[in-house]
């Protein structure tokens, strides 16, 4: 069944996508504007705002001071007082500056309120290596935003979740965390891989959280992971599929709420998993998932792997970095040693 | 020259705030003496007392209508009672009942009541970016609502205020930042962290006004407020505004002042902003008769607000796990879309 009868073949990158619905949102609701450093004559340092300063001007896609705290801060109050803040982090490795407003009051005031107070804004920020841009400029921090109670969190793979992920987190009258991974916007300078690049609706519509996406369906190992280890996933799952070894692979798509029914549904079939994540191995994304299904089905476990950044911080040079970021091979050789158990 | 009904105004809520705070210390102490438990008595938690800073919030607060935003910090009830927060909900809460402001989940540290835009942080200096974007989404939508942010001399240093001071003063912001200095960060007197005396002298470092208010007095404070206040209404911008305030308590309660010289207890306790405003109103021909009864209604009205509290039901253990989102969720999709895209290249 489609919501319309045409098949859809118009493609974007995914910043383009990105953008399409914040400008829709932008357009239907006059609550709605951004804020950042380098957003608005910029167009954002990854291409999340390219164009909107020109159809909505200054006062609607502002540049702020380089003040995390202050500009986050600030869109904490204007989402209490009802406004629906978009605030961009340049980089997730910045969340340090400003740690107080994001863990402390985005996070807790609709719970310390009882409720009384809400905090509608999207939190955006790059995420993600595989361009030598070292420790303070590579990381995912998944885990460490996951890990606070009271933020939703959007990890998008390919331009047709990110729109409609992103059209609800506009709408979300939760904070919402919505981290885009710079090797997965299609940025000139930074080549993505042809997989975010994807048919979009130009229509808007919305991808509810927790909602997990089969990204490729198969019988053998269930790959569960998120960002741009989807695409190295089903790369890995294409190679695979030549030796005999049928991958399914599950894109998370938001971290919180995590969809645990859709990945316990996928290790009943399978009975093998490997997590692959983009972050640091310890406390994080791959033991979660993890132990949500041990807790829910720990027979239907027949053999588990993880796959993620070695607990070390992101090195700098080449060999070293391609070493500790996990890439299809990593992924292949985890996936053929819980088949063959 | 203020008015002598505000100014019976302004000693009704600095006596209603003095008081508050002696009745909370009152039930604090229940079943933490003779040894201090902080974990005992009805009230739970840390409390810090605001004694001997009511002249800053109520000279500040009674320029404010109910759509002005003002953020407090950890040490904020005299702040809300000026700010007019329903003061039975409030009282609830630092008991920690099912029908306080926030559910029983926030404490005295955090409280929020929307109707009247008040909001706390536990975290010093904190609540000055919320504020400055209060200011800036009044500014967006062309209101001529003012916020405040309140904090006490100790949070000068952080980055949080001077972030935001640069953020309200770039952007022109309906902002004023209230520093009530009361001479002590827990345990640190001001001359040991800061070279500036004058912390309003920081203002000029961010090209916005600086006030300060050397004495501890509500009428200077009313006057002063009201022309910084008359600011960020008029779309002149912010202002920084200090106070000198005394602290009457300790840091928080059970806190033994080892720190504090017995002489700068007593100078504390000698300079009360509400002795000298009832002087003030003397002066004004006000009688006995009529302090006597401003008085005896704002200690009924603490005194039933605490009764009213102390006979809530407290919280159910399940309580704990509503209210981390919207609930019920509200704003969000969750039925998946339905289209036909054209296949695609998914290798790498």
């Amino acid at each position: 069944m489609s919501e319309t009868d045409e098949v859809i073949d118009r493609e974007l990158t995914m910043s383009r996508a990105m953008v399409e619905s914040i400008a829709h949102e932008m357009r239907e609701d006059e609550e709605v504007f951004y804020m950042g450093e380098d957003v608005a004559d910029y167009g954002g340092i990854f291409d999340s705002t390219q164009g909107l300063l020109d159809e909505f001007g200054r006062d609607r896609i502002m540049d702020v001071p380089i003040s995390e705290t202050a500009y986050l801060g600030a869109a904490v109050g204007a989402a209490q007082e009802g406004m629906r803040p978009i605030a961009e982090l340049m980089f997730a490795d910045f969340f340090g500056v400003a740690m107080d407003q994001i863990y402390n009051q985005l996070a807790k005031n609709t719970y310390m309120s009882g409720g009384n107070v809400n905090v509608p804004l999207v939190l955006t920020a790059a995420v993600g290596g595989t361009y030598n841009d070292a420790a303070q400029h590579s990381q995912t921090l998944y885990g460490t935003f996951a890990h606070i109670p009271g933020l939703k969190l959007v990890v998008p793979s390919t331009a047709y979740d990110a729109k409609g992920l992103m059209h609800n987190a506009i709408r979300d009258d939760d904070p919402v965390m919505y981290l885009f991974h710079k090797r997965l916007m299609g940025i000139g300078w930074m080549p993505a891989p042809s997989g975010p690049k994807t048919p979009v609706p130009e229509t808007d519509y919305t991808i509810p959280f927790g909602s997990a996406d089969i990204k490729r369906e198969g019988a053998d190992v269930t790959v569960v992971t998120l960002g741009l280890h989807v695409h190295r996933a089903l790369a890995a799952a294409e190679s695979l599929a030549a030796e005999g070894i049928d991958v399914e692979v599950v894109d998370l798509r938001t971290l919180v709420p995590l969809d645990t029914d859709t990945i316990l549904e996928s290790v009943r079939k399978t009975g093998r998993l490997v997590v692959v994540d983009e972050d640091y191995r310890s406390f994080g994304v791959t033991g979660e998932v993890i132990a949500r299904v041990a807790d829910r089905d720990l027979g239907a476990l027949d053999a588990v792997e993880r796959v993620a950044v070695p607990d070390v911080p992101i090195p700098y040079a080449r060999p070293m970095e391609n070493e500790v970021i996990p890439d299809a091979d990593d992924i292949e050789a985890r996936v053929r040693a819980v088949a063959s158990e | 020259m203020v008015s002598q009904d505000k100014l019976c105004e302004l000693y009704a809520d600095m006596l209603t705030a003095r008081y508050y705070e002696e009745r909370l210390q009152e039930e604090y102490l229940e079943g933490k003496q003779p040894a201090f438990d902080i974990s005992a008595g009805p009230i739970p938690g840390e409390l810090h007392l605001a004694a001997g800073q009511e002249a800053a919030a109520v000279g500040v607060c009674h320029h404010l209508r109910a759509d002005d935003t003002v953020t407090a910090p950890h040490r904020p009830h005299h702040v809300a009672i000026a700010k007019g927060v329903d003061l039975k909900r409030m009282s609830a809460e630092i008991f920690g009942r099912k029908t306080g402001l926030g559910k029983g989940k926030g404490g005295h540290m955090h409280l929020f009541d929307p109707d009247v835009s008040f909001a706390c942080s536990g975290i010093i200096a904190e609540g000055c970016p919320p504020a400055a974007g209060a200011a800036l989404a009044a500014t967006k939508r062309n209101e001529d609502a003012v916020a405040v942010a309140f904090l006490g001399e100790g949070a000068i240093d952080q980055g949080a205020f001077l972030e935001s001071l640069n953020f309200a003063s770039v952007h022109d912001l309906p902002v004023v930042f209230v520093v009530e200095d009361n001479d002590w960060a827990i345990s640190m007197p001001k001359e040991r962290v800061t070279d500036v005396e004058d912390g309003s002298d920081r203002a000029a470092g961010f090209d916005m006004p600086g006030i300060r208010v050397d004495q501890d007095d509500a009428i200077a404070v009313y006057e002063a407020a009201g022309e910084a206040i008359g600011r960020a209404r008029d779309r002149n911008g912010p202002t920084l505004l200090e106070v000198q305030v005394h602290r009457r308590m300790g840091h928080f309660m059970g806190d033994p002042q080892t720190y504090r010289s017995d002489a700068d207890e007593e100078a504390a306790l000698a300079r009360d902003s509400i002795d000298r405003l009832e002087a003030e109103l003397r002066d004004h021909g006000v009688d006995d008769d009529e302090l006597d009864a401003i008085r005896d209604e704002a200690e009924s009205r603490v005194d039933e607000a605490i009764a009213w509290a102390k006979e809530q039901p407290h919280p159910d253990p399940d309580d704990a796990y509503d209210d981390v989102f919207v609930n019920p969720p509200s704003g969000v999709t969750t039925e998946e879309p339905e289209f036909e895209l054209a296949e695609v290249n998914a290798d790498e």
